[in-house]
């Protein structure tokens, strides 16, 4: 079973990178939160999967009984998780404030604090500059 | 350059008007350190004319044997007198001829700062510390030659003097370092001792290159030369200190300081008399086609330094007498000469030798300043600067090795000098008088008192060479031999050969005089088709630069987030894979036994989810898909034993979902997106990346497991923590610090967050630009 997951990772994390070189800040944002699944998919299959009973102690044992997950990566992933949620909402929500000043999703178009590279971030310049006002 | 009415360092507060005569006290408190310095300098004559070397040294950093330690010999007593004893006058001169100036408080200390560090330049006994001391010299000689801030010549010459002398620092350190390796101190006073070992290293042609790297980028040898004469857009005083006894002398005074350990061989002696040859004939050359006073003196300055290391480059005593003695008296003379200058320039509002004529009656005490120092550049006897180059002349002779060469390089520079000192110093003086902007008169007793006493000092010491001869020459010429030597100098030698050649000297010199206007003309015609210049060339090499950082900025900064992440990713996909492949940990095994049916349709779920995210262009189809991997990747959290991580999963999936479904609302759809539906290359980028993780993923699980802290998490979970729940006793417990930090990046998040949304409000844009 690790072996499939190992390529499906493969296959999130190839349409995450997909995703987050696109110009549209939005795809990016779908990129990242593909990515942070797979990452976490990553460290649960890598402690190793096991159809068994979830880490638990039953009553009056001091330690788990027969064959159990592991819990280690468990806690890693659940920690993983909510930070990548935070990470997410924050990132949410500049996009969106982003979009509010600049008037475009365009990052090629974003030229608030960098001046354009070439003529044609230029004209990207022009555009995002006219929108923003 | 040549630009007539170009006077950069004219005073800004005096408009048309006369300036003010005094800078006020600090005019004269600039004089007094100086001054002091000298005195004290002298009191040490005595101690070291009868041969004793002092020393004085304070612990830096002593671990990486690096010691403030100060040496004073003959050579570095010459080189501190010079330096404090010129600055004295110098200090004096500035407080009339930038009286008044904005930036006078600014300007002394600029002064009193070099004039620091050159003494610590060249009394510096540890390689580390003359290092640094060098380096202050040409930080502070920066900001001397940028004085006038705000032309942009001035700042131009300023960054190239800073530029070029800093890249032959930064050899230097390296040839210091080296040279302190293989002579196993690095104080120079152990250092010299060792001198046959040292050229005997292996790493002694290395530290050789690298030292003379430094000193002939110092001293404007041929090709680095062209620096020196753009310096002159600083005030005429600084030009007359740095040029005449300090700053370019720096390097003069390395190659001296480093002649018992570095000189003697086939290297040595031959790059050190080509290159000052080849330096002291061009210079001399070009100083003939300046119009510009100041930039002929500037050229001629640079025909010193050639010459002086054009006689370093030798092993005979008298040779090495002889660059001392010119050293000196090209100190005494140029320091008076530049003043001089500054004086004419000051007085009558040019400095352009065409323009110039009739002035000794005006100024006579200039007139005889500059008469009595010319004689000395010219070497006419009684003049020190004739003992000079009678020296020069029996040192040519005396070099083993090729006495013709030098000889004739000496002549001919010599002859040059006899012309150029005419131009300068006479033409403007006498002959037909000629209009100026001002009306000349008489420089006050603060300006001229300089020029004349340098000058005196000239004739004085040549009527009386014995003053000097015993008392600094022969301690100096035993410091940069290395052996103890007696050192006669003598107005009168006898009918010899260097008297002959010092009348060809004259002959040759008072033709170039005569004949100077129309060398000039075919000097000019020359310069104008000469395919480059060194001046042009740094201008190329800076463009080369600048170009070459702007490709290389916008290939590494574009400034585009795609590109950055393009190479972001391509690179950890690259340095991945590679480590695997040379560390040999890829292992491909498959094992396809395990998963069911169940399995199956989860990961064909999540896979297809995935893909359809990537490739959809209406957003609500994204968000679904989105979705449908979140809740697929919780699925597989419930069938392998983790619910806890699995409800996680679906509340925050659930809560993305919302949160990008209500941002939606108020941000165009993708359709409206810029560039081509389909990105190969992205996309090559993309499978080349998840084929990476696939792969090392694929290594990792077919490796063994190391259970053992999910065992020790196991078996103290109850005892210990008082928990059944391992994950859960973990989180709260065993890791409670990184769930605390946990917590913190969530508030921090939300409170950025917040922050952005709450001044939303007032900036929104307009309705159109909504979809």
């Amino acid at each position: 079973m690790e072996s499939v997951l190992a390529l499906l990772i493969g296959l999130m994390v190839a349409a995450s990178v997909y995703l987050m070189l696109a110009r549209n800040v939005l795809r990016f944002l779908f990129g990242l939160v593909l990515l942070s699944n797979a990452a976490n998919l990553t460290i649960f299959v890598s402690g190793r999967l096991t159809a068994a009973m979830p880490p638990l102690v039953p009553k009056g044992m001091t330690e788990p009984v027969g064959v159990v997950a592991n819990a280690l990566p468990q806690a890693l992933v659940l920690t993983a998780i909510v930070i990548g949620f935070g990470l997410f909402a924050f990132a949410l929500v500049l996009v969106y404030r982003g979009y509010l000043a600049l008037g475009t999703l365009d990052s090629d178009a974003m030229r608030h604090a960098e001046p354009a590279p070439q003529s044609g971030g230029q004209k990207a310049q022009a555009k995002a500059e006219g929108e923003a006002s | 350059m040549n630009s007539p009415n170009l006077h950069p360092d004219r005073r800004e507060s005096a408009p048309g008007g006369k300036p003010p005569a005094s800078s006020g006290v600090l005019g004269w408190l600039s004089v007094l350190p100086p001054a002091a310095l000298t005195i004290a300098f002298l009191f040490y004559l005595p101690a070291i004319s009868a041969g004793e070397v002092l020393r004085v040294a304070y612990d830096w950093v002593p671990s990486l044997d690096i010691r403030l330690s100060f040496l004073l010999d003959g050579l570095s007593l010459t080189f501190a007198l010079l330096i404090s004893g010129i600055g004295a006058f110098i200090a004096l001169y500035s407080s009339v001829y930038l009286a008044g100036h904005t930036h006078f408080g600014r300007f002394v200390f600029y002064l009193l700062f070099f004039m620091v560090a050159m003494l610590g330049l060249v009394l510096a006994d540890n390689l580390i510390t003359l290092f640094v001391f060098w380096e202050l010299t040409t930080v502070a000689s920066y900001l001397l030659i940028g004085f006038d801030h705000a032309g942009a010549k001035a700042r131009r010459s300023a960054l190239q003097a800073l530029l070029l002398t800093g890249a032959g620092g930064l050899a230097l350190l390296a040839g210091l370092i080296l040279l302190g390796f293989a002579a196993g101190s690095f104080e120079l006073s152990e250092i010299l001792t060792q001198g046959d070992a040292i050229r005997a290293h292996t790493l002694y042609l290395p530290i050789l290159i690298l030292i003379l790297l430094g000193a002939f980028t110092k001293s404007a040898q041929v090709p680095f030369h062209f620096w020196l004469p753009n310096a002159m857009a600083a005030p005429t005083p600084v030009s007359a200190y740095l040029h005449s006894a300090t700053m370019v002398k720096a390097g003069i005074y390395l190659l001296a300081r480093m002649h018992p350990a570095l000189s003697g061989t086939e290297v040595w002696i031959w790059t050190l008399t080509i290159f000052g040859a080849v330096t002291a004939v061009t210079a001399s050359v070009i100083a003939l086609r300046q119009t510009d006073l100041k930039l002929s003196l500037a050229y001629t300055t640079v025909m010193a330094l050639g010459t002086l290391t054009m006689f370093l480059g030798a092993e005979a005593t008298v040779a090495v007498a002889a660059a001392l003695t010119f050293l000196v008296v090209h100190s005494f003379y140029k320091a008076s000469l530049f003043m001089v200058i500054g004086i004419i320039d000051y007085r009558t509002g040019t400095r352009e030798a065409e323009k110039l004529g009739g002035l000794a009656k005006a100024m006579p005490i200039t007139a005889a300043a500059a008469a009595a120092a010319a004689l000395s550049m010219a070497g006419f006897p009684p003049f020190l600067g004739f003992i000079g180059k009678e020296l020069k002349y029996e040192g040519a002779l005396a070099i083993a090795s090729e006495p013709l060469f030098v000889a004739s390089a000496a002549v001919l520079a010599n002859a040059l000098m006899v012309a150029v000192a005419g131009i300068v110093a006479l033409r403007p003086f006498y002959g037909r008088r000629l209009e100026t902007p001002k009306a000349p008169r008489e420089a006050p007793l603060r300006m001229w008192i300089g020029p004349v006493t340098l000058a005196a000092l000239g004739l004085t010491f040549g009527l009386m060479p014995g003053l000097i001869a015993d008392s600094l020459v022969q301690p100096a010429v035993t410091a940069i031999l290395g052996r103890p030597e007696e050192v006669k100098l003598a107005l009168w030698h006898g009918i010899n050969v260097p008297l002959m050649l010092s009348l060809l000297t004259f002959a040759l010199g008072v033709t170039f005089y005569f004949f100077h206007l129309r060398l000039r003309g075919m000097l000019s015609w020359v310069e104008a088709r000469l395919p480059t210049t060194g001046d042009r060339s740094w201008d190329a090499i800076l463009d080369g630069l600048k170009s070459l950082a702007a490709v290389q900025t916008r290939l590494l900064q574009g400034g585009v987030l795609r590109r950055y992440l393009f190479v972001t990713f391509a690179s950890m996909a690259l340095v991945l894979a590679a480590t695997f492949v040379v560390t040999d940990a890829l292992r491909l095994s498959f094992d396809w036994s395990q998963p069911l049916l169940k399995h199956w349709a989860v990961v064909v779920l999540i896979g297809a989810g995935a893909l359809m995210t990537a490739v959809v262009t209406s957003r609500l189809a994204a968000i679904c898909a989105l979705g449908v991997v979140g809740v697929g990747v919780a699925m597989l959290f419930v069938m392998f034993g983790a619910p806890d991580v699995a409800i996680t999963q679906l509340l925050v999936e659930t809560l993305v979902v919302v949160l990008v479904a209500v941002v939606m609302l108020r941000l165009p759809s993708l359709q409206q997106e810029a560039g081509p539906r389909f990105r190969r290359l992205d996309a090559v980028l993309a499978l080349g990346v998840g084929g990476v993780v696939s792969a090392i993923l694929l290594s990792v699980v077919s490796g063994p497991m190391d259970r053992r802290i999910t065992g020790y998490f196991e078996d103290t979970s109850v005892p210990e923590a008082f928990g059944r729940n391992i994950v859960n006793v973990i989180l709260v417990d065993f890791r409670a610090l990184d769930t605390f930090g946990e917590v913190a990046v969530v508030v921090v998040a939300a409170l950025g967050a917040y922050a952005l949304i709450r001044g939303t409000k007032r900036s929104r844009p307009q309705p159109e630009e909504r979809s």
